[in-house]
């Protein structure tokens, strides 16, 4: 289903760039040549634009854009505000389906597959142990971890800020290829190796190779050109799972919670600061009018139209989780910090053939995009409330509803500012309030609900049988 | 324990709830929102009272039965009062948020009116309480072992379904909250609404109890 639409993929750079510059400047452009849907959406996006503007989002909107806005259909603006407020809470949705599955496939797996919850070595990014004998040590090795790890993404996000600024695109084009070819190759196999361990199935080389080829040729296929989008998401949260799988495996316990908390931090520095990495790399993909990466970046919908709400998360929080890794991972610091700036490659691989734009409602014509950092992020989060948690379902469901909940705060901000500053500021206040929660949450609610709660009395009298 | 006692139990613990869930909220992007909301409070309620209970019982650290026993049941007022704290400070949070949805909105009808909010996050609140206090339990069905081995009664997981189940205590949870939208005494209404909760909690501990 792979389709060759070479014309189009012009006309989506086309429309990319038009609807990057619009946010930047008053929206008093059409973007597409007659297409009424896309006017109205345009207008959408103005009056999204207008009702901020009593916030005093001066330079998102000009008073004459408004009035042109309320002269063209006035009729139609009750219904399109009605439909606006429903597209924000549908974005929101649309986010919580993919992070939700993620989340589901990660602690399926730490639940199911021993492989991942035991402790086989540690990572090199994290070289101090935790098998301390003091409380004191463990504490400070957990923090010297975090400390590499950070500085280990810090550099790396920087190295790739001077790659795109010195326009090395080949050598960025590279990495993520390379990057994707070890997901989809090495740690599908080791992924379909345990998994297959656990349930005792035995599968020959031939047919492992034959699986694991098509999946990881698809998977590249998908991800860096062309393919259907459903395709492409799931192959995006099965990555996504991967790697935060590989992470639950390596980080010991007290370092990623660290980690967690730090990357927030750094998250809030990283972007708001002038000189952050984040902040510079978006702010010369602008300058220079041009989508980024061809990047990793989950999208729900095949158009992107005006630069609607665009949920790119400034999560760079979530990237240097990427980075450490490998060096491949590097390349996805650059998607989360931009926010509405997209790279044409990354239009070209969606199958956007003009059936499938009439046929989607309105309603679904505008996506939204989030980082694949954030997938991890979140997994990580609750793949090891999961894997620590020694069996309770409890901690693993509470994170889990905070992390939609935060998901949908960021979603929400975005929505209702569309300028990239706010997006940028709800994300890591989003993640960084996650986190502390979720940390605080795992361990005294561990303790508190199994004897609080009633069944705590039953818990207790049920141990004993067996 | 096998896997029909597990779906068996599942089905009458959450049934009625994923109904409600399939049939009124699922098709409104925005009800899911406020159920997940409504499950988040609960939850923070949940957390303080957990951490009340926690303090207490490290300031009092005695082995002695009864003490622990009392705490315990301390705790035990403690949620009930907190978690109804909690679902008064959502509710005026709804309210703000209402109106701030109708100016965004701009216009006269809003999106969602207050009965639908009271619907939704009072079932959010019931489902994440029917969860929390199931799901272990469920985790342990589908595991090894007998029911009743020691002498217990060996229809604990039927038991537990019911009683604990999505249906009975998301019950309170759905229909006082109308009320609370609707009754204009607002303050006499909650009185009588946490009397009432008090009672129920009281009245179902003996019979936690015995399953």
């Amino acid at each position: 289903m792979i389709t060759f639409m070479n014309s189009d993929s012009e006309e989506e750079v086309c429309n990319e760039r038009t609807s990057l510059m619009s946010t930047e400047s008053p929206p008093a452009r059409s973007y597409h040549e007659g297409i009424c849907t896309e006017e109205r959406d345009k207008e959408i996006q103005e009056k999204r634009r207008g009702s901020p503007c009593h916030h005093g989002d001066a330079d998102q909107c000009t008073p004459d854009s408004r009035g042109s806005t309320r002269s063209s259909s006035l009729e139609e603006e009750e219904e399109e505000e009605e439909l606006t407020l429903k597209y924000g809470a549908k974005h929101v949705i649309m986010l919580f389906v993919p992070v939700t599955l993620c989340m589901v496939v990660v602690v399926a797996t730490i639940k199911s597959v021993r492989f991942y919850t035991e402790k086989n070595g540690q990572l090199i990014y994290t070289p101090f142990t935790e098998d301390t004998p003091s409380i004191g040590q463990r504490l400070l090795n957990s923090v010297l971890n975090t400390l590499i790890m950070i500085s280990v993404i810090v550099v790396m996000t920087i190295f790739l800020v001077v790659l795109y600024k010195y326009r090395c695109y080949k050598f960025i084009h590279g990495w993520l290829i390379l990057s994707s070819l070890m997901l989809l190759f090495l740690f599908t196999y080791i992924y379909l190796g345990e998994v297959l361990k656990t349930y005792n199935v035995a599968m020959d080389y031939p047919t492992l190779f034959l699986v694991i080829w098509n999946f990881g040729a698809v998977g590249m296929i998908c991800i860096h050109w062309k393919g259907p989008l459903v395709l492409q998401q799931a192959y995006l949260i099965m990555i996504s799972a991967l790697m935060a799988l590989v992470f639950i495996k390596y980080l010991p316990e007290w370092s990623a919670w660290v980690i967690l908390g730090a990357i927030s931090v750094y998250d809030l520095v990283a972007v708001l600061c002038p000189k952050g990495p984040l902040r510079m790399l978006v702010e010369t993909a602008q300058e220079r009018n041009e989508p980024i990466f061809p990047a990793l970046i989950y999208s729900s919908a095949m158009v992107w139209t005006v630069g609607m709400a665009k949920v790119d998360s400034p999560t760079k929080g979530a990237l240097p989780k990427d980075q450490e890794q490998e060096d491949d991972w590097s390349d996805t610091s650059g998607d989360h910090s931009y926010s509405e700036t997209y790279d044409s490659p990354r239009c070209t691989p969606l199958h956007v053939p003009s059936y499938a734009v009439e046929e989607l409602e309105e309603e679904e014509e505008r996506g939204v995009k989030l980082g694949l950092g954030d997938f991890i992020f979140y997994s990580v989060l609750v793949g090891k409330a999961a894997a620590t948690a020694s069996g309770d379902w409890n901690t693993t469901l509470a994170c889990f509803v905070a992390i939609l909940i935060v998901s949908g705060e960021t979603a929400e901000g975005t929505q209702i500012q569309p300028s990239p500053e706010p997006s940028l500021l709800t994300q890591p206040w989003g993640v960084f309030h996650s986190a502390s929660f979720i940390f605080v949450a795992g361990e005294r609610r561990l303790r508190g609900i199994s004897e609080l709660g009633p069944s705590g009395l039953s818990h207790t009298q049920k141990e004993f049988p067996w | 324990m096998t896997a029909a006692v597990f779906f068996g139990c599942t089905c009458i613990a959450f049934g009625p709830a994923l109904a409600l869930y399939v049939f009124t909220i699922a098709s409104d992007p925005l009800r899911i929102i406020f159920l997940i909301a409504g499950a988040f409070f609960w939850l923070v309620s949940l957390l303080l009272s957990s951490l009340i209970w926690f303090v207490a019982v490290t300031i009092s650290s005695t082995k002695n039965e009864s003490v622990q026993r009392g705490l315990l049941i301390f705790g035990v007022l403690c949620s009930v009062i907190i978690q109804e704290v909690f679902r008064f400070a959502y509710y005026r949070l709804l309210k703000k948020a209402n109106k701030g949805l109708m100016t965004i909105s701009q216009e006269e009808t809003a999106p969602i009116s207050i009965r639908q909010l009271a619907y939704v996050s009072g079932l959010g609140f019931g489902i994440m309480s029917g969860v929390f206090s199931l799901v272990n339990i469920l985790s342990d069905s589908l595991g090894p072992g007998i029911v009743g081995i020691h002498g217990d009664p060996p229809q604990f997981f039927l038991a537990s379904g019911i009683s604990r189940g999505v249906s009975l205590n998301s019950f309170p949870e759905l229909y006082f909250p109308l009320i609370f939208s609707v009754s204009r005494p607002f303050f006499w209404s909650l009185f009588i609404l946490s009397t009432c909760w008090l009672f129920l909690w009281f009245f179902y501990f003996p019979l936690y109890q015995f399953t």
